[in-house]
């Protein structure tokens, strides 16, 4: 059960490692000891080299991954779970209510629009279906994904089309985390501008953010805090 | 005309009658259901009335009154044919006054005489299976009647109203019997359903190629399926008959020359003669 | 006749499982088509069951859906009354029943799930005709709004499936099991066979019940691409045996087995 101040995120002693059993059983060490927690409100980046396993960690919170060793404490309105030890059932429910999450593919069934990728995306977390259409309208809007393109399937968009559209999916449903996933690295500056503002929103809204910005630019403006990765490398 | 001594009563042996009897009552058990029996071989071929003339062997008595119509008629080759057998074989009396007649075996009709409680109506019936067409495997069908499963019988009159505007069936129209097992009738106009409904008859039906036997105790509640907005309504009949004048009975239409010449007549013999012997003096 | 589930809005589901399998085994003499498998289904949640040829899925299937019996093992299910009961318990008439109005089947040749002699309508207003229903104008109207939302013209009614192309007929096929609002559906390898645009369109349709209706599913298919879009969870089956199950994008991208290795590197794209 949650206590008072429980943080959003509470990563303690979280290992990875990949086993390739079509390469012998090779073994892949991705992290280890990750510790770290993100408070509501608070934007915490994750930096470090290529390959060093920030976009893992976002999986591991996410249930995309398997975690190893550790625990992943997620508390939202619900209470805490444990991600490392949570039924599929828990991580669809913590996926639907608590969980938002921007990954670097925008992956969707081919012939829906971009409006209805967004609104669904709200609908799932129990948004009524007028709001969820209006929220989706307006992030699309502020996005400058222009209107003709609403009611077209993101699939022939360009990459920061596409890009655009899956940061307004991740956003619509307002959650309380916020995993972001490299989210403007096919954006111009303006674009890049408006992806900065609506997560300072959502921070100011306690939402509690964690991303992986390339742009250090970006990662200067938006996040209070930076944790680089490379001291859970395997054998660090 | 006193039975030829060389053949049993009726023709069928002892054991077999009894056999068919077992069958008849478990089908006048449970109206509507189909009894399988093991039906012989009749001196004619499938298709003929074997059913029929099995059933009609099985519950004949030497004191019997037995009439058999074709269509109707008395005096068609199969009729003839039917009665002369039993005749024959049990030396019973035949007629072809309904009013006279203890049992009935019919193709394809019901009297139009009011039958009463000493009666028994025998039918021939080619395809006992009132789902068959729509439904062509056998353990299928039995299981749809074993689980009261018919939505397939109402799938057949919607293709009906879909395709023609309004069920089209004319005739073998499939009724529900006692609220329970869904039946052909036969090839029966469906003029003669509602006959079927509440007759104080017994009506016994035989299928000797397919080998089953069902019934309908006196007095029980056979209804025409159809839906709650094209109601079951037996053709309505516009013309009268030019023999006897009767106008609500069905009619046979008789070609008279081959110019085209046409008249309509009673299907029912026997009831239209003897329409016609109390009008005249 | 109403529909039980309005759509849009979000469902109040129960935490209990819809459906329960224990222990599932299938003999056929000395060969072993499905050992042991236990899952759970939820209200609302799609599950995919992906193997190769001969992993038994297709048998998994026909016992979970009750059309054949297992060797050991139960199944329970938690009918619309809300009483869970042991499905192999219940009398024929009452599994038959079940499988007409609370559950859907979709075969993957819809030759199997159709009647290729009815009309469109006759196949759709079948399962109506079925429960009781006796107004054919009722039936006919009911049978055109799925037809609508399955996106097959409103002239095509009177027509029979064997003028339909396969997309058609699949289409046809899943209107036919969902107009009696069924809580579970079992479909197996629905895409199978269809051209990719085709697949799209049958995809977008499966997902918008789903979402709308609080639609449970149980996919039989190989097409780990359909298994990530449609479905919340997957099991692996191989020899008979689940080796692998979990959350789908996990199964897909952190793939724990060797063979699920196998199978996921296998293809082209997930």
């Amino acid at each position: 059960m949650a206590s008072a101040g429980s943080d959003p995120i509470r990563l303690d002693g979280v290992a990875k490692t990949f086993v390739m059993h079509l390469r012998g059983g090779a073994r892949l060490p991705v992290v280890c000891g990750v510790s770290f927690s993100v408070r509501s409100g608070e934007c915490v980046a994750l930096s470090g080299p290529s390959g060093i396993g920030k976009s893992s960690i976002l999986k591991l919170i996410y249930g995309n991954y398997r975690v190893d060793a550790g625990r992943v404490l997620v508390t939202g309105e619900t209470g805490t779970v444990d991600v490392a030890s949570a039924s599929p059932r828990q991580m669809l429910g913590l996926r639907r209510t608590t969980l938002g999450y921007v990954s670097q593919f925008l992956r969707t069934i081919p012939r829906v629009g971009a409006l209805e990728i967004v609104a669904a995306a709200a609908r799932e977390a129990g948004v009524s279906p007028q709001e969820a259409r209006a929220r989706a309208g307006d992030l699309l809007a502020k996005l400058n994904v222009a209107h003709r393109l609403w009611h077209l399937p993101p699939a022939t968009f360009s990459g920061g089309e596409q890009q655009r559209v899956n940061i307004a999916r991740g956003l619509a449903a307002r959650r309380p985390i916020l995993l972001l996933d490299e989210p403007t690295s096919a954006l111009d500056d303006m674009n890049r501008a408006t992806v900065v503002e609506l997560i300072e929103a959502r921070k100011r809204e306690g939402a509690a953010v964690l991303g992986i910005f390339h742009d250090a630019d970006i990662r200067e403006r938006v996040a209070d805090r930076i944790i680089d990765v490379t001291q859970f490398a395997p054998g660090a | 005309m006193t039975a030829d001594p060389a053949y049993n009563f009726a023709y069928l042996d002892e054991q077999t009658k009894r056999m068919i009897r077992r069958a008849i009552l478990k089908a006048i058990a449970i109206p509507g259901y189909q009894v399988p029996f093991a039906s012989r071989e009749m001196p004619m071929p499938y298709g003929w009335g074997t059913g029929g003339m099995q059933v009609t062997a099985a519950v004949l008595g030497a004191n019997d009154v037995l009439k058999v119509i074709d269509q109707g008629a008395d005096d068609t080759t199969n009729a003839v044919s039917i009665r002369k057998f039993f005749a024959k074989t049990a030396g019973v009396a035949t007629t072809t006054r309904t009013r006279e007649a203890t049992i009935i075996q019919t193709r394809h009709r019901i009297p139009e005489e009011q039958l009463t409680q000493e009666q028994i109506l025998v039918y021939q019936v080619p395809i006992p299976e009132p789902l068959r067409f729509l439904e062509p495997r056998e353990p299928e069908t039995r299981r749809m009647h074993a689980l009261e499963d018919y939505g397939l019988m109402h799938v057949k009159l919607y293709e009906d109203i879909a395709r023609h505007g309004h069920i089209a069936t004319t005739y073998a129209y499939p009724v529900k019997v006692d609220d329970r097992y869904v039946m052909d009738p036969s090839p029966t106009p469906k003029f003669d359903n509602p006959k079927m409904d509440n007759c104080p008859a017994l009506q016994l039906f035989g299928a000797g190629r397919e080998k089953r036997i069902y019934a309908l105790p006196p007095y029980t509640r056979v209804v025409s399926l159809d839906f709650e907005d094209h109601p079951f309504e037996p053709t309505p009949i516009t013309a009268k008959c030019e023999l006897c004048g009767a106008d609500r009975v069905f009619l046979d239409e008789i070609v008279t020359d081959d110019r085209g010449g046409r008249m309509f007549v009673c299907s029912d013999t026997d009831h239209c003669e003897s329409r016609r012997s109390r009008v005249s003096p | 006749m109403k529909a039980l589930h309005l759509e849009g809005q979000p469902l109040v589901s129960d935490d209990r499982p819809l459906l329960r399998a224990m222990g599932l085994s299938k003999h056929f003499g000395a060969r072993v088509a499905c050992q042991d498998v236990s899952l759970d289904v939820h209200e609302g949640e799609v599950v995919a069951v992906v193997g190769e040829s001969g992993s038994g899925k297709s048998t998994l299937l026909a016992l979970l859906s009750t059309q054949q019996l297992p060797s050991t093992g139960s199944i329970s299910y938690r009918m619309r009354d809300g009483v869970t009961r042991d499905l192999f318990r219940l009398t024929e008439a009452d599994r038959r029943h079940l499988l007409r109005t609370d559950w859907g089947f979709v075969h993957q040749d819809p030759r199997l799930g159709l009647r290729m002699g009815v009309s469109a309508g006759g196949n759709v207003g079948e399962r109506l005709m079925a429960i009781g229903w006796r107004h054919y104008g009722n039936i006919r109207a009911e049978a055109q709004a799925w037809l609508e939302r399955v996106e097959i013209e409103n002239d095509r009614i009177d027509d029979r499936p064997d003028t339909f192309s396969g997309g058609m007929r699949q289409r046809l096929q899943i209107a036919k099991n969902m107009v009696t609002h069924p809580r579970l559906v079992f479909m197996d390898e629905p895409t199978g066979g269809l051209d990719v645009s085709v697949q799209a369109r049958l995809l977008d349709l499966i997902r918008g019940f789903v979402s709308d209706r609080g639609l449970a599913a149980v996919i039989v298919t190989h097409d780990l691409a359909v298994a990530r879009l449609l479905c919340d969870r997957i099991l692996v089956m191989r020899q008979g045996r689940i080796i692998e199950s979990g959350l789908a994008d996990q199964v897909l991208d952190d793939p724990r087995e060797p063979y699920t290795q196998l199978l996921v590197s296998s293809i082209l794209q997930t």
